[in-house]
């Protein structure tokens, strides 16, 4: 194997242990085992194709509606605000913008569901045991640090172009702060109230579901958020394996040295991450935070309420 | 003593408790080589929380462990519900193995059968007094209306009717403790555990959260285990005071069995600065009445201040401020002994003289 003379003060440019032709082989297995992929990238793919549709569906005017009503009720007034504005100069970009908003609004929503399936179990675990902490650590840093390109080409092999891909390659990268701040969540929970549920003949099920979780919301929603995030800052590299929306725009317009289209795709991203972060910020501060008791009483369903109630 | 006579609820027997990494090495080393607790620390890295803790609670008892911090009285009360797995002995609830629980019957025991109040309250933030205090019938699956109406009752029980549907930090501390106690009494349970449940309090409302606790057990008679560092608190609630110091209960006895007997140095100095007034019945000091008339002949103790032995100092002290006489202690008007002022005043002092430890 060792083509040049092996020399004691450089050894490594002489031992070549084939780790690329290695994983290259499993490259080639992956593209000889495609079927096997094929029904669950269809479920997959019908799920994002679906939710697309969906949001392309609604007319914008209706959709900058529940958008603002769901701002109003998650995070309060001026957040409304924030969004409709927002909404609006997203809009006013291009003619076309909104559409494109919509298809990459419909990946993220994909990605960050399956984030949160994935990653809450995860974050859960890894908060109850330090040895499966310890152990899913590095596989963590190595998903948040790997360069998105070394993983583009053998996902594509294996599953081929397309939103699915796009869908994966955007989780791999957006999952690590859900797990790592669901994990920080469920740790930082008050050990004498967990002692004290215990105490109170609590099993294991209902001290997570009743006392550790509602605590640890905060820092999970946080997590949410970072993984909104994070999902938003991948759309460029996912439109390379043909994702359609803003993304794709951008690797376009710098295809064509286009600085204008660029900017009107880039303004697009950063409008739909401002928005989508102020809602989910909201949504990590309690209703008692801003002055309710609960979610119910404030925003539009409040309002609602308190019509109802009065009539 | 009338707690002999009287079922036993809580029984502990010989429990020991070592943390640490090789707990039966640790205690194997303690019981064959009398190691020390420094000893066991260098050699086997292990802690000892509780050394050979024997008693008993009887059947509507309050029962007091003292001791200051780090003495191990946390840890052992932590495992009458066995939130702390013991290194060695047993523990008996009702005659009933708490350590042979399978976890089902061990989360029964916990919801149904011990209340528990903690000295950092221990409330879910996120749910409001009324959710908080039907804790344990929630987890037990009891419907929403019976839990309700259970919780309502033992909020109601600690005056803090109208609160049910506020958040703990919307409460004072000494509010937030009461509805520690509304927790723990809610499911009706047989015993309390009280982990130093006032200490977190200031003086004022601690005074206050007592007596309320006196009023609420006199009327619920329920077995209870109380923890406090506080000698002043474990004598006014104690039926019967267990002193622990580094992991050993020292001496157990009754509030003026501590006092005026204490077991070893240590009880000692604790009890000096203990105010005996309330403590120290007549029977303890008087002289007897054949001494003193021999002492002092004959004398008309007719139209004197008349007492019975299980007065307290107290008492004496407000008969006695009111005449120039000495006081008479009477068993069924029959003159048993004489305390006179010096004798009060000496016994005030704590010192009591051997001749005069009649039945009291």
């Amino acid at each position: 194997m060792a083509e040049t003379e092996f020399n004691l003060l450089d050894p490594f440019s002489s031992i070549d242990l084939g780790i690329a032709d290695m994983t290259d082989g499993i490259k080639q297995w992956a593209i000889g085992n495609r079927e096997i992929i094929q029904p669950v990238k269809n479920v997959f793919n019908s799920m994002i194709t679906g939710i697309d549709t969906a949001l392309n569906a609604v007319p914008p005017v209706v959709m900058l509606l529940i958008l603002v009503l769901v701002a109003w009720q998650a995070a309060g007034k001026r957040t409304a605000g924030v969004v409709a504005i927002s909404m609006i100069a997203l809009g006013l970009l291009a003619p076309n913008a909104w559409g494109l908003a919509m298809t990459t609004l419909a990946i993220v929503v994909s990605s960050v569901i399956l984030c949160f399936l994935i990653g809450l179990p995860l974050g859960i675990l890894a908060g109850k045991s330090d040895r499966f902490e310890t152990a899913i650590r590095p596989v963590l840093d190595t998903m948040q640090t790997i360069p998105a390109f070394v993983y583009l080409v053998p996902v594509v092999m294996l599953i081929g172009i397309g939103n699915v891909s796009g869908v994966i390659v955007t989780i791999i990268f957006s999952l690590p702060p859900l797990i790592r701040l669901t994990s920080l969540g469920i740790r930082g929970v008050n050990p004498s109230v967990v002692e004290a549920a215990r105490a109170f003949g609590a099993n294991p099920r209902q001290i997570l579901f009743k006392v550790e979780m509602p605590l640890a919301t905060p820092t999970i929603l946080a997590g949410v958020n970072q993984t909104i995030m994070l999902s938003l800052s991948m759309v460029v590299i996912a439109s390379m394996i043909s994702v359609k929306g803003l993304g794709n725009e951008v690797l376009r317009a710098m295809g064509r040295l286009d600085a204008g289209k660029a900017i009107v795709g880039g303004m697009g991203i950063v409008i739909l991450a401002i928005v989508l972060d102020r809602i989910t910020q909201g949504m990590g501060q309690s209703g008692r935070e801003r002055g309710h008791r609960h979610w119910w009483q404030g925003g539009p369903v409040g309002l609602v309420m308190r019509i109802i109630g009065k009539t | 003593m009338a707690e002999t006579t009287r079922e036993t609820v809580i029984r502990c027997e010989g429990v020991w408790k070592i943390f640490g990494d090789m707990p039966r090495d640790a205690l194997d080393a303690v019981l064959t080589q009398r190691m020390s607790k420094e000893e066991i620390r260098d050699r086997y890295d292990c802690i000892v929380g509780v050394r050979d803790a024997s008693f008993s609670v009887a059947r509507g008892e309050i029962f007091c462990i003292m001791g200051l911090s780090g003495s191990g009285k946390s840890t052992l009360i932590r495992h009458i519900n066995r939130l702390i797995e013991p290194t060695a002995g047993s523990i008996l609830i009702e005659g009933e193995d708490v350590n042979a629980l399978s976890a089902r019957d061990l989360r029964r025991l916990r919801a149904e059968k011990i209340g528990m109040v903690f000295q950092n309250m221990a409330l879910m933030p996120h749910r409001t007094v009324l959710e908080n205090v039907g804790f344990s019938q929630e987890v037990r699956g009891h419907d929403l209306r019976e839990r309700n109406s259970n919780a309502l009752r033992a909020i109601e029980a600690v005056d803090l009717k109208g609160w049910e549907n506020k958040y703990p930090d919307e409460l004072s501390g000494g509010m937030q403790q009461r509805v520690g106690l509304a927790r723990a009494i809610a499911a009706d349970p047989t015993i309390l555990l009280m982990d130093e449940p006032f200490s977190a309090l200031d003086p004022l409302i601690r005074r206050q959260l007592q007596e309320k606790f006196m009023t609420l057990s006199a009327e619920m008679k329920k077995t209870t285990l109380f923890i406090t560092h506080d000698l002043d608190e474990a004598i006014r609630i104690g039926d019967r005071i267990a002193i622990m110091k580094d992991g050993i209960l020292v001496q157990i006895g009754t509030p003026e069995e501590i006092v005026t007997n204490p077991a070893d140095d240590y009880v000692a100095e604790f009890v000096a600065g203990i105010s005996k007034l309330d403590l120290v019945s007549a029977g303890k000091i008087m002289e007897p009445i054949d001494a003193f008339l021999q002492r002092r002949g004959n004398s008309d103790i007719a139209d004197w201040p008349e007492a019975h032995p299980g007065q307290s100092l107290d008492d004496l002290l407000n008969l006695s401020i009111s005449t120039q006489h000495p006081v008479v202690v009477k068993i069924d008007g029959n003159p048993i002994g004489i305390v006179t002022k010096n004798t009060l005043l000496r016994g005030i002092k704590g010192e009591f003289s051997p001749r005069t430890n009649l039945p009291g």
